[in-house]
């Protein structure tokens, strides 16, 4: 009996600690145990139960995330608002009190009008495509740039510089990810604003520019982390069979690493996606928050230089404008709308990215 | 010794080539920022003082300095590390400790990683809806750092976890071979072993908390309350309170005719105590793991 206790618990799988043996499958002969106390095995058992709470904790958070943020934007579908009264005291009484204008809420017109008008008093709209454009394009471009210059890292870190460089180099990285999106914010709001007005000779330097530079800046460290632990769990006989062979790092990394880990890779790109798509403070600070298509200019033609428009997030709506909006009231609702939106979106990324992550666990 | 032939000297060039390409990418994305960080320090330097972190912000926030604001931050770290520890360790332990390879894991680690991807103004909404009005805490210190807690979970749990997968399987097959239960062991080798792990968590955490805005926007933070100086408990849990994050937007974005230093001296006060706190996990983190014995 013991020693197949003991073969099991040195053949068990490594990665999973293997159950511990229950009291009565103890070794045979019956030695005499010294008795613990009721209130011993009591408060235990009471541990464990609170562990096995904690543990779920995660799931209950997630859950509770999406239903009560559904749960505020809810009332939208079930809730029948009163087309406008026809007679003409009503109107009158309608355009006193300064609520909006309430008509019945679509789900077509929300995903797919470009029209965001949540105040106005006679015609309100709530289309969020202008925004929805506004985060891809931003996000976009932030990974236009931080993707080289992530992986580059990334690369470099893990595969280029040893010792004392390599070291100080992730602690920098390290402190660098710490940096508050507030303050990402302001030096978006101060020091890019100058920059790009300067250089780019742009009348304003709050733009879409702006942000993606911010949200890139801001998303690099979390690539290059991610990355340099994918490059780091290419096993190292694949490294010595290239050096064998006379491959250079550079050979080395462009052949056989980068393919062996490309998955880990893609997995740092969409967190860094996850993230940048998240990202509240910094873009509601940079991105000059203006509701608009940037790729077109007023007369429909192609804008080729939209990168220096100004654009508006999902998330940087949802910042600026549920201060105003009363509580209950169809825009506040249409705000928890677009929580849920960006909730499904990072779940869809982070989804992916975890599977991507699994996939390559696996091999 | 070998003659270099045109070939391997191509190939030498074009080592050293993309050596410095990347070792550029890398430079690239850090020297910009220390310059940025420094540029910083520099505008906000006739400001900075200890009088500037002990004094109140006076005359609509364009004079004084941040006391408020300082003690508010240190309020919701605090509350929100109260609850977001214990829970985040035990949650961990959960994880490493009792936790089988099943769908129901798998369904707890997806969770976790979705927690840690929710964007932070979608857990503003949540603290709002849940804290806010549903549990009826109405905005005050408490439901901002629920909020805060539950946002910053993930931290605390994967680098406990991280720490606690890190202490040898024999440590615990050790311990129960002399009769220990499964919690005894838990308690008297696994988290003694894994405490630098669970030290670097919970400072990270810390850390994130600081300098978060978004969460605390609609659920606990205000843009300006007076309260007296160098009193620590000026604040209390059913309250609102100032934080730092949420003053610099304010000065920033809404407050017009303010000294140009003022909003860079938050920024670095700000920043400051982030990668003060930051620095301190790395120090804890490199000394403890010194002292490990295997």
């Amino acid at each position: 009996m013991a020693t197949e206790v003991q073969t099991e618990l040195a053949s068990g799988k490594p990665a999973q600690i293997p159950d511990r043996p229950e009291r009565g499958a103890a070794p045979s002969g019956k030695p005499k145990r010294a008795s613990r106390g009721l209130t011993a095995i009591i408060g235990e058992k009471l541990i464990e139960f609170i562990i096995r709470v904690c543990g779920i904790s995660a799931i209950i958070f997630v859950f509770g995330i999406f239903f009560f943020v559904f749960r505020e934007a809810a009332p939208l579908f079930f809730e029948k608002h009163k087309a406008p009264a026809p007679d003409a005291a009503a109107v009158e009484r309608h355009a006193d009190d300064h609520s909006p204008a309430h008509k019945q809420f679509s789900l077509k017109e929300f995903l797919f009008s470009k029209e965001w008008y949540p105040t106005s008093q006679s015609n309100v709209r709530y289309g969020v495509r202008a925004l929805i454009v506004g985060t891809l394009s931003v996000t976009a471009l932030a990974m236009l740039i931080a993707v080289p210059f992530g992986l580059g890292a990334a690369v470099f870190v893990s595969e280029f510089c040893g010792g004392k460089l390599k070291e100080t180099l992730k602690i920098i990285i390290e402190l660098l990810a710490a940096i508050p999106s507030v303050v990402w914010g302001f030096i978006g709001l101060t020091v890019m604003n100058q920059i790009i007005q300067n250089v780019f000779n742009a009348p304003i330097g709050l733009n879409m520019l702006n942000g993606a530079i911010l949200l890139a800046l801001m998303s690099v460290p979390i690539m290059v982390s991610i990355g340099e632990d994918s490059l780091k769990a290419v096993p190292d006989s694949y490294r010595e069979a290239g050096l064998a062979l006379g491959a250079t790092k550079w050979q080395l990394v462009y052949r056989v690493l980068l393919p062996a880990a490309k998955n880990g890779l893609l997995a740092a790109v969409l967190l860094g996606v996850g993230r940048a798509v998240g990202e509240t403070m910094a873009v509601l600070m940079a991105t000059g928050h203006a509701v608009t298509i940037p790729f077109f200019k007023t007369d429909g033609s192609f804008n080729p230089w939209f990168m220096f428009e100004p654009v508006r997030t999902l998330t940087a709506t949802i910042a600026a404008e549920l201060g105003e909006a009363s509580e209950g009231s169809q825009h506040y609702r249409v705000l928890f709308l677009i929580g849920v939106l960006l909730f499904s979106i990072t779940f869809v990324v982070n989804l992916t990215a975890d599977m991507v992550i699994r996939g390559i666990k696996k091999r | 010794m070998f003659a270099e032939t045109p070939l391997v000297r191509k190939k030498h060039r074009r080592e050293i080539l993309a050596k410095s390409i990347f070792g550029l990418m890398s430079a690239a994305m850090i020297i910009p920022l220390l310059l940025i960080i420094g540029y910083l320090v520099y505008q906000g330097a006739p400001l900075l003082s200890w009088d500037f972190l002990t004094t109140n912000p006076v005359g609509g926030m364009r004079r004084g300095g941040v006391w408020s604001a300082l003690l508010g931050t240190i309020w919701l770290v605090g509350v929100s590390l109260l609850i977001a520890a214990p829970i985040g360790v035990l949650a961990a332990v959960y994880l490493n400790e009792y936790a089988k390879e099943n769908w129901f894991n798998r369904l707890i680690n997806l969770a976790v990683i979705n927690l840690a991807g929710v964007p932070s103004i979608v857990h503003a909404l949540f603290g709002l809806g849940a804290f806010v009005l549903f549990a009826g805490m109405g905005r005050s210190v408490l439901a901002a750092s629920l909020t805060l807690a539950i946002m910053t979970l993930p931290v605390i749990i994967a680098s406990t976890r991280e720490a606690l997968a890190s202490v040898p399987r024999f440590f615990r097959e050790a311990c129960w071979n002399v009769g220990a239960t499964r919690w005894q062991t838990i308690r008297r080798i696994v988290l003694p072993n894994s405490i630098s792990g669970i030290l670097t968590g919970v400072i990270l955490q810390v850390s994130r908390t600081a300098g978060e805005t978004a969460p605390i926007m609609f659920t606990g933070a205000v843009f300006f309350r007076n309260i007296p100086a160098g009193d620590l408990f000026a604040y209390s849990l059913k309250e609102q309170c100032m934080a730092l994050s949420m003053h610099l937007y304010t000065v920033t974005t809404q407050v017009t005719g303010a000294p140009k230093p003022l909003p860079y001296a938050i920024a670095v006060v700000l920043l400051g105590t982030v990668l003060f706190v930051n620095a301190t996990a790395i120090v804890v983190r490199v000394y403890l793991r010194s002292r490990k014995k295997w």
